[in-house]
């Protein structure tokens, strides 16, 4: 059980743990924080489970540039492809079960059972968008029957790349319902995880890493919220922001931040992450391309 | 060889029922204001009339009628019963077009050829769009029961002012929301006259209220915390500061704001009809169109025949009387919209791009420009990059489909593009990499009430049209 | 035709392949395009002294026209006369441009307009159709000449041009134009033979290089006959043969213009399209017959101020 750090070490015939090291993950690679800064994630009850890699605006900065390089690989790919892709991942988040369950439970303080039963529900709701990829075109575009000899037809189109202050209370399926509908719209995603419960996002990282998900599609920075959240906000090259994981007192300023260059501000909350997510969140980071055609001989 | 000059053909200005005087309309009624503001004929700066200008209790007035009308009556009413009150809007805009095109092209200084076969007509045809969509919400993929938001600030610009109402009105309406709406300050004359159209319609006091006014009534609309949701359309300077201002507040917002259009020509396109998408592209309505195709990328094999056939074109063009039917480029709508093209025109001249423009008398009184194309302009030039919202074109060239996409995006702006090619693949390919949220392919600068309009990036966000239009209008 | 299409194979008169490179190397047309352009332009208004101005030009610019199988040398000498002298209560309303018959009633006409501007036309070719041997269709050239049409009107072969036998129809047109002599040619594409106006501006590129002088819509025996978007687009092949070549050609349009507006309205279209220049019956005809009475009838009504009637007019 790789999180749990045992008070005394155990006896002499007992084996001794090799221990993870939670890093970032940006652009495919885990790097940690250019800063070279940590800070100590501690379970429900007090108990150190890890130091995190404490990201600075720099690593910020780094992972838009690596989200933004990924926009056109992932934005360009099929449907179907990014559909596939999707669903592999989904398969690896079952092989790695175990270690969801432990991290989600000694994240937020829940039973056993409780934490199989979230991850269960992380693993199904990825799989929910992944298989919307090659339909949400067809549920929000379609053909317009203008006056006239044109052929006129819209179609959604991702937004780009996405600012993602991921829920701070639930550390995977919130995560993961913030997250998969920003990449299954086509969209690249910048995350800020969950400040105290960060570490099933890095494992989350381990499982895209080896995944056939792009590097830089999704970026995943651990650190303070605070600290980054301004700074993802007022960034010129971010297209949209999700505030889900924003405190009351700071969404304020990160909305007027976000004005800077019209950012599509989605202003989640944390909610019941087990209920049905509906599209809004999908539609939230699309845009609608309209485009005309005369219709002639 | 004798020549054949058209001789004037002015439509009567009695037609336009103008008064001397117009009062804000609110909770059904219209009355006076504290202050008042002149609008003034742009193509003579002779004033038409005397406006009321909306304060700050006349905003909380209209708040306050348009929440009680949305509590008590509008939100409550089958959607059955609301499409029959926007139907009659509709065809009482038809009935009253002609009053309502003159009234425009003197209020805003734009062609009556182009208020008459174009502005009135489509905002009839907005109103009969979403009249039909009040009792189908439930099939708009809006999710399960749709909801209206409450009370919508609106706030439109002076370049199509009945027309951007409707767009506002429109589905605003068939959701079941009701409006406050803030026409421009120099074109108001007409959204007074909706508003009469409104009352005529026996809709309910209160459901739509007009509030003339300049930049300040708009604030304190934007701002009033009794509303539910801001639609604005304009610069977006102003779209961003609308953002701060409701920043942290639960109103929602669409916006529809500027654009830098690139308009491209590939070697073979067909001509004679890219011209024509030219013309029409960057001198319709003065160029005060957000979507204009302000900047013309003409692939470079073709760059000099198609520079000579536009200009030859412009040559034909007639500027003058906007009430004359046989006018193409009316005046441009306000002294100060007027020197803001004096001014990027000149940083033009100043960076070493090449004016051009037909020989074309400008009257004498009144705010004219002349229809302009710079050539050898570069992508660095701020006539390249800002949007000048005036009868000036831009032309660019460029080598390769790549190179054109690279230069097309190359903007902060994402309202609209034209591509113009016989090649139907390229068509496509070029469509999907315009980060545009309109493409105009072998067309520029149409216009459909079904037809989703609106931008990337900071031309704004949401939907004015077609089915996405009404999600600006609903909870979901 | 097999003898014929052998022939096609084989080196003519205009190197084929040639010719097929440039006429699809012309810029295509877009249709929708086309036909809004022409209606924006058909949003003209013309009043007043424009009015009587496009009105008269309109009258001289007429190719007064009867063929039917039915014209016998009566009908001819009366159309002559017509044509002379379009409004005998008028004496200002000037004569027409020309008269237009079948060869066999050229020289009825000849006699009866002599001594007048008025010209003679004729059709050949084995009109409308043109479905004769080349031998024929030439000495059917021949005749009208001979008997004294100063103008001829020929129809192209419209099954060759749309099965891209492009050089076959570009010889025949310099035959004929040969055969013309001092005589002035019309080319006649058909244009509702044609299909699509991409044909148009090809057929109608194709007409101008082999040596028409004017190039003309339709017969009047098909339909669509002329519309205003073929008008606009052989008007925009007139102007860019001037620009290549520096020669001004003409166009005529014929078939279904009845109305003194339709008129008005193309000289609107030749004046914005092809240029002041070509408002002139030297380089824009309109092909029609009961189109003359009611332009007669509007310039009454512009000069009176009275709406005018049909029995006000002669028929012929």
């Amino acid at each position: 059980m790789p999180t749990e750090r045992r008070t005394r070490p155990g006896p002499a015939a007992e084996r001794t743990d090799v221990r993870k090291t939670y890093k970032l993950y940006v652009g495919g690679a885990f790097p940690r924080s250019e800063s070279g800064r940590s800070y100590p994630v501690y379970d429900a009850r007090g108990r150190l489970l890890a130091n995190a890699s404490k990201a600075s605006r720099k690593d910020l900065r780094d992972a838009v540039v690596a989200a933004r390089k990924a926009v056109s690989g992932w934005s360009e790919a099929t449907a179907y492809n990014r559909g596939q892709v999707l669903y592999r991942v989904a398969e690896m988040l079952e092989g790695r079960r175990a270690q969801f369950e432990s991290e989600v439970a000694g994240s937020e303080r829940v039973t056993a059972r409780r934490a199989a039963r979230l991850v269960e529900q992380s693993i199904d709701r990825w799989v929910w968008y992944a298989g919307w990829t090659d339909k949400i075109a067809q549920i929000t575009g379609g053909a317009n029957p203008v006056a006239g000899p044109y052929y006129d037809f819209t179609v959604p189109e991702p937004t780009g790349v996405v600012g993602v202050l991921a829920p701070q209370e639930s550390a995977l399926l919130g995560l993961i319902s913030v997250i998969a509908p920003v990449v299954a719209g086509g969209n690249t995603a910048v995350v800020i995880c969950s400040q105290e419960r960060p570490l099933p996002a890095i494992t989350l990282g381990e499982v895209l890493a080896t995944s056939d998900l792009p590097g830089g599609v999704v970026n995943l920075l651990t650190g303070e919220t605070a600290e980054m959240a301004p700074w993802l906000a007022g960034h010129m090259d971010v297209n949209a922001i999700d505030l889900t994981g924003a405190a009351d007192g700071m969404r304020t300023e990160l909305e007027r931040a976000a004005a800077d260059n019209v950012k599509r501000v989605y202003r989640g909350r944390e909610s019941d992450w087990t209920a049905d997510p509906g599209i809004g969140r999908l539609s939230a980071f699309l845009e609608h391309k309209t485009l005309w055609h005369p219709v002639g001989i | 060889m004798t020549t054949w000059e058209y001789a004037p053909a002015p439509e009567s200005r009695d037609t336009a029922g103008l008064r001397s005087s117009y009062g804000m309309f609110i909770d059904g009624a219209f009355t006076g204001g504290a202050a008042t503001f002149k609008s003034v004929n742009p193509a003579d700066e002779e004033v038409l009339a005397e406006v009321a200008e909306a304060g700050p209790a006349d905003v909380d007035r209209a708040v306050t009628a348009a929440r009680t009308a949305y509590d008590r009556f509008w939100s409550k009413l089958p959607g059955r019963e609301r499409a029959k009150y926007i139907f009659r809007i509709a065809r009482l805009i038809q009935e009253r077009a002609r009053e309502l095109a003159v009234l425009e092209s003197l209020d805003n200084g734009k062609p009556i050829k182009e208020s008459r076969d174009v502005d009135i007509p489509l905002a009839a045809a907005h109103f009969f769009y979403y009249a039909g969509w009040a009792d189908k919400l439930e099939y708009a993929g809006l999710g399960p029961g749709p909801r209206p938001l409450g009370v919508a600030g609106q706030v439109i610009p002076w370049n199509f002012p009945l027309l951007m109402a409707s767009w506002k009105l429109a589905p605003a309406l068939a959701t079941g929301n009701t409006c406050i709406l803030k026409p421009a300050e120099t074109t108001p004359l007409t959204a007074l006259v909706l508003a009469d159209i409104c009352r005529q319609a026996d809709l309910p006091p209160g459901v739509v209220n007009v509030l003339p006014g300049a930049g300040a009534t708009g604030q304190a609309l934007v701002e009033h915390p009794g509303i539910d949701k801001v639609a604005f359309t304009g610069s977006t300077a102003v779209g961003k500061e609308i953002l701060r201002k409701i920043a942290g507040t639960p109103k929602s917002v669409t916006l529809e704001l500027g654009g830098k259009a690139a308009n491209i020509i590939f070697d073979d396109a067909p001509i004679d009809q890219a011209v024509e998408g030219i013309v029409n592209g960057i001198f319709f309505n003065q160029g005060h169109v957000c979507c204009a195709g302000s900047r013309l990328l003409l692939q470079e094999s073709i760059a000099d025949e198609v520079i000579s056939s536009l200009k030859r074109r412009l040559k034909t063009l007639r500027l003058g009387d906007p009430l004359d039917k046989n006018t193409d480029i009316g005046a441009i709508n306000s002294a100060e919209q007027l020197a803001r093209i004096v001014e990027l025109t000149d940083a033009g001249d100043a960076a070493g791009a090449t004016r051009w423009s037909p020989e074309c008398a400008l009257p004498d009184r009144g705010y004219w420009f002349a229809p302009t194309v710079f050539t050898d302009v570069s992508q660095s030039h701020r006539i390249a990059r800002e949007e000048i919202f005036g009868p000036v074109l831009s032309v660019l060239t460029f080598r390769t489909p790549a190179e054109a996409v690279d230069k097309a995006n190359n903007t902060p702006y994402g309202l609209s593009a034209g591509i113009w090619t016989d090649k139907g693949s390229r068509i496509l390919w070029m469509a999907q990499r315009m980060r545009a949220g309109v493409v105009w392919a072998n067309t520029f600068n149409r216009f459909d009430p079904t037809s989703p309009f609106g931008g990337y990036q900071e031309s704004g966000f949401g939907r004015e049209g077609g089915r996405h239009g009404l999600a600006a209008y609903c909870a979901h | 035709m097999v003898v014929e299409s052998a022939r096609d194979d084989a080196p003519a008169g205009v190197d084929a392949q040639q010719l097929r490179r440039t006429l699809f190397g012309l810029s295509g047309v877009d249709q929708v395009g086309a036909h809004a352009r022409a209606a924006a332009l058909a949003t003209r208004s013309i009043k007043k002294d424009a009015k009587v101005w496009a009105l008269r030009r309109a009258v001289q610019m007429i190719d007064l026209t009867t063929l039917e199988g039915a014209d016998t040398p009566g009908k001819v000498r009366a159309l002559c006369a017509k044509a002379q002298r379009p409004d005998p209560a008028d004496p200002t309303v000037p004569p027409v441009a020309a008269v237009c018959v079948y060869p066999d009633l050229v020289e009825t006409a000849v006699t009866a307009l002599r001594g007048s501007p008025v010209a003679v036309a004729s059709v050949a070719t084995a009109f409308p159709s043109g479905r004769a041997s080349p031998a024929t269709r030439l000495a059917d050239v021949g005749d009208a000449v001979a008997a004294g049409a100063g103008e001829i009107d020929m129809v192209i072969d419209r099954g060759a041009f749309l099965v891209g036998r492009f050089n076959r129809v570009y010889d025949e047109i310099t035959a004929v134009k040969a055969a013309c002599g001092p005589a002035r040619l019309k080319v006649i594409l058909e244009t509702g033979e044609l299909s699509t106006l991409d044909n148009v501006r090809r057929a109608s590129w194709l007409a101008l290089s082999a040596g028409a002088d004017f190039i003309k819509t339709s017969t009047g025996k098909v339909s669509p006959a002329a519309t205003p978007a073929v008008a606009l687009v052989m008007l925009e092949a007139v102007r860019d043969f001037a620009d290549r070549t520096g020669q001004q050609r003409g166009v005529k349009l014929a078939g279904g213009i009845r109305a003194a507006k339709e008129a008005v309205r193309y000289l609107v279209m030749v004046k914005e399209v092809a240029g002041e220049d070509w408002l002139t019956p030297d380089l824009f005809r309109l092909g029609a017959s009961s189109l003359l009475n009611d332009l007669l009838m509007q310039l009454t009504k512009e000069c009176t101020g009275v709406y005018s009637g049909p029995d006000y007019f002669t028929l012929d």
